[in-house]
């Protein structure tokens, strides 16, 4: 079942075409990566998700139904483009934005105590927002994202600008908040973050989505039948072992033993090749080379290029 | 709703809070105070010591002739030499010794006035104009005109303006007071405009610079934030006014009795007008002496008998309905820049109609029922500075409903128009906005 669905968006600016035609169902309670080179679309998308801007054509679906004004409350947004008010104390200004998603200032305050505890943060509480350090600042952007408990919760690069002990902390969290039942839209460059958060992604380029689905199925996709074998023994032996449904892509030497990378061609499996080499060669390590999202996102933005 | 509120009381609240907010709550009423008390204090100063100057009157005209006053003193001195005088001087007891030679009667400068320090202006022009006086006698007498008929020479009128009202009811007017009032009014309306106009473009620059805007434009609608910032900040605005006038008020009030208590009767409204009316420099309102006490109070009658209900609920009306108009204009201009320099080329469209509305003003202040008056009375651009000089003079009811149902409607539209720039404005970073894009944001679908 899913959450939120995008349906055949539309949106033109006065000399591009920003999204065309993007549609896009995002499962509940997932991890949904919305991946894509810069100027795709992502922001207009999520902007849109967010009723910052409207499309021009098409329509957004929350659980089953047309997206409504009062929806935002159960969105939380944390925008790529940071920003808080500069003169403001930090406490007011958490109290002033949680009110603003509809918390009574009874409950904000009770969450805030909680959260600033969690985080650490209770000294700060009666600073300016321009006596903090950026990292501090995007802590506190944090806590008032998700504050009001959103069911639908959108990170926009949320690790940019968090040094590793905070960027792990906040990657626990986003994965606490999930558990807790929350549907999140993340939207990054960091592919090993993708590869380690998301259940699903999309990925958008020149305004449009040209690939959707589950991580493993993606991957799975793409895979490319290739199987690295490391062993001890002479290479051309294993070689000889091999038929023609077998192509040698490269040769190493690593640690004292040999590795090579084979490429199954067809009509044959992984069954088939152990037994060619086991005969010949005494197998240390077989394994198949799945596509890092790094590869099939560099590799599908080119194709769709050519 | 509820967000709109909130909107409203940040914005309040964060400027009313400001130390630059208190500061000039404070100072703005200690300086008005200071310039309705100052000259008045200045006025009543007066030297208290005693000054003796001794006349050698050498021609013999003026021996008792120049009138002593409270602290300048004449000792007339008629066997002394000038130079016994000098050679004396620091032992005698005089401030400055007056020479008057025998060519006085046809030379004006034969007069000298010798002293240690430089005498004060005070001094000589009472001597000056008691000696004028006492040679224009003397002329006058010479060619057989007497003192009587002189006395009844002299003249003085003064104009005394009744309205007729439509019931038929005669009301004492002033038009000097009626100029004061609407200038006045005119004024504020003019600067309080600009001053929170300005507040409400550099607070859009503020969201949009600090990308907090992305965020709160996620939780509310971007008119709502719009509005509320101009709500919120005409309430700083009526809030600053109001204390204001209550604080000036105040420290007149108290000035007067601390200082004054003399004048008990006079109240500190009183004060104020007479004040006011002091540094409009009208000419035949002078300092407050006996002779000009009849015509004072009469002003001072005439002043109560304007409709002041009339006028500060206007001023109140025009005050909003001008500011609402000009304000989301501001806030239209803040969202299509990324900082404050860039405003100038947009800044020009609303300077020119509040500029000329003040230039309109100054014509309008002498000739209230000129077409001119008329029509920029209706405009709404420039009525709520026009006809606020207007309304102390009287105005058909029917204009005044006019002018203020196009301020309302304009108003409206000009809201509805910088809503949907604002709402573009504030994701646009980066690009130089010029008026033809400006005009394509104004079609975008919302």
């Amino acid at each position: 079942m899913e959450l939120l669905k995008a349906q055949n968006i539309e949106k033109k600016f006065v000399n591009h075409l920003a999204l065309d035609d993007v549609n896009v169902s995002i499962p509940e309670n997932s991890i949904y990566g919305l991946l894509g080179p810069n100027g795709a679309g992502k922001t207009t998308l999520i902007r849109i998700i967010n009723r910052i801007t409207a499309p021009d054509k098409g329509e957004i679906l929350l659980k089953g139904r047309p997206l409504q004004p009062e929806d935002v409350n159960i969105i939380g947004y944390l925008p790529e483009e940071r920003g808080l008010y500069k003169k403001m104390k930090v406490g007011e200004q958490a109290l002033y934005l949680a009110r603003l998603k509809g918390l009574s200032k009874r409950d904000a305050l009770k969450r805030l105590k909680y959260w600033f505890g969690k985080f650490e943060m209770e000294a700060w509480w009666d600073k300016k927002v321009e006596e903090l350090s950026k990292g501090m600042a995007q802590k506190v952007q944090f806590v008032t994202t998700i504050l009001h408990e959103p069911e639908l919760l959108i990170f926009d690069e949320p690790f940019s600008g968090f040094d590793p002990i905070n960027a792990n902390m906040l990657k626990q969290e986003i994965i606490d908040l999930k558990k807790k039942g929350a549907t999140i839209i993340f939207s990054t460059h960091n592919m090993a973050s993708v590869e380690e958060l998301c259940d699903h992604i999309t990925l958008i380029n020149q305004s449009r989505n040209i690939l959707e689905g589950h991580i493993d199925d993606i991957r799975k996709k793409y895979k490319s039948n290739i199987y690295e074998i490391s062993f001890n023994g002479e290479v051309e032996k294993l070689e000889k072992s091999l038929n023609q449904y077998y192509e040698i892509i490269d040769k190493t030497k690593v640690d004292g033993h040999s590795a090579v990378r084979i490429k199954l061609l067809h009509q044959t499996n992984e069954n088939e090749l152990l037994s060619l080499i086991i005969p010949a060669v005494e197998i240390i390590s077989f394994k198949e080379l799945i596509p890092s999202m790094n590869d099939i996102f560099i590799k599908v933005v080119n194709e769709y290029k050519n | 709703m509820n967000k709109i509120k909130l909107i409203i009381s940040r914005e309040y609240l964060t400027r009313v809070k400001k130390k630059s907010f208190i500061v000039m709550t404070i100072l703005g009423p200690v300086l008005f105070a200071a310039m309705m008390i100052v000259p008045a204090w200045l006025a009543s100063m007066k030297d208290t010591d005693v000054k003796n100057i001794a006349v050698i009157d050498n021609s013999g005209i003026f021996i008792n002739k120049i009138a002593d006053t409270d602290y300048i003193k004449f000792e007339y001195l008629e066997n002394k030499k000038l130079e016994e005088l000098k050679a004396n001087f620091s032992e005698l007891d005089y401030y400055a010794v007056l020479q008057i030679l025998p060519s006085i009667t046809h030379e004006p400068s034969a007069v000298r006035l010798y002293s240690k320090k430089q005498p004060s202006f005070s001094v000589k022009s009472h001597i000056a104009n008691a000696m004028e006086k006492e040679l224009k006698n003397k002329k006058l007498r010479s060619h057989g005109i007497d003192e009587e008929v002189l006395k009844s020479i002299k003249s003085d009128v003064s104009i005394r303006t009744i309205q007729w009202t439509d019931d038929g009811e005669e009301k004492e007017s002033s038009t000097e007071i009626a100029m004061v009032v609407g200038y006045a009014s005119g004024f504020l309306i003019y600067f309080f405009i600009f001053m929170f106009g300005a507040q409400v473009m550099r607070g859009v620059i503020e969201e949009k610079t600090s990308r907090i805007v992305e965020i709160i434009i996620s939780s509310a609608r971007p008119f709502q934030l719009m509005m509320g910032k101009i709500v919120g900040i005409a309430l700083v605005g009526l809030t600053q006014f109001l204390l204001w006038i209550l604080l000036t008020f105040i420290i007149i009030t108290g000035v007067k009795t601390v200082f004054f208590p003399e004048s008990g009767t006079q109240n500190a409204q009183e004060i104020v007008v007479q004040d006011l009316l002091e540094q409009q420099n009208i000419p035949q309102v002078e300092t407050i002496e006996p002779q000009n006490m009849d015509k004072f109070t009469s002003m001072l009658n005439s002043a109560k008998s304007m409709n002041f209900g009339l006028i500060f609920g206007s001023f109140i009306f025009f005050f909003l309905g001008g500011y609402l108009l000009y304000g989301s204009l501001f806030a239209a201009i803040g969202s299509a820049v990324d900082n404050e320099t860039d405003t100038q080329q947009f800044m020009l469209p609303i300077t020119i109609p509040l500029i000329l509305g003040i230039f309109v003003m100054m014509n309008v202040v002498q000739n209230p029922e000129s077409s001119v008056a008329f029509w920029f009375s209706i405009i709404p651009f420039t009525s709520p500075i026009v006809m606020m000089v207007r309304i102390p003079f009287g105005v058909p009811y029917w204009e005044l409903a006019l002018s203020m149902g196009l301020l309302v409607l304009t108003f409206i539209g000009s809201t509805w128009f910088a809503g949907k720039i604002y709402r573009t404005g504030i994701l646009m970073y980066g690009k130089k906005v010029n008026y033809k894009e400006l005009w394509k944001w104004l079609r975008y679908k919302s």
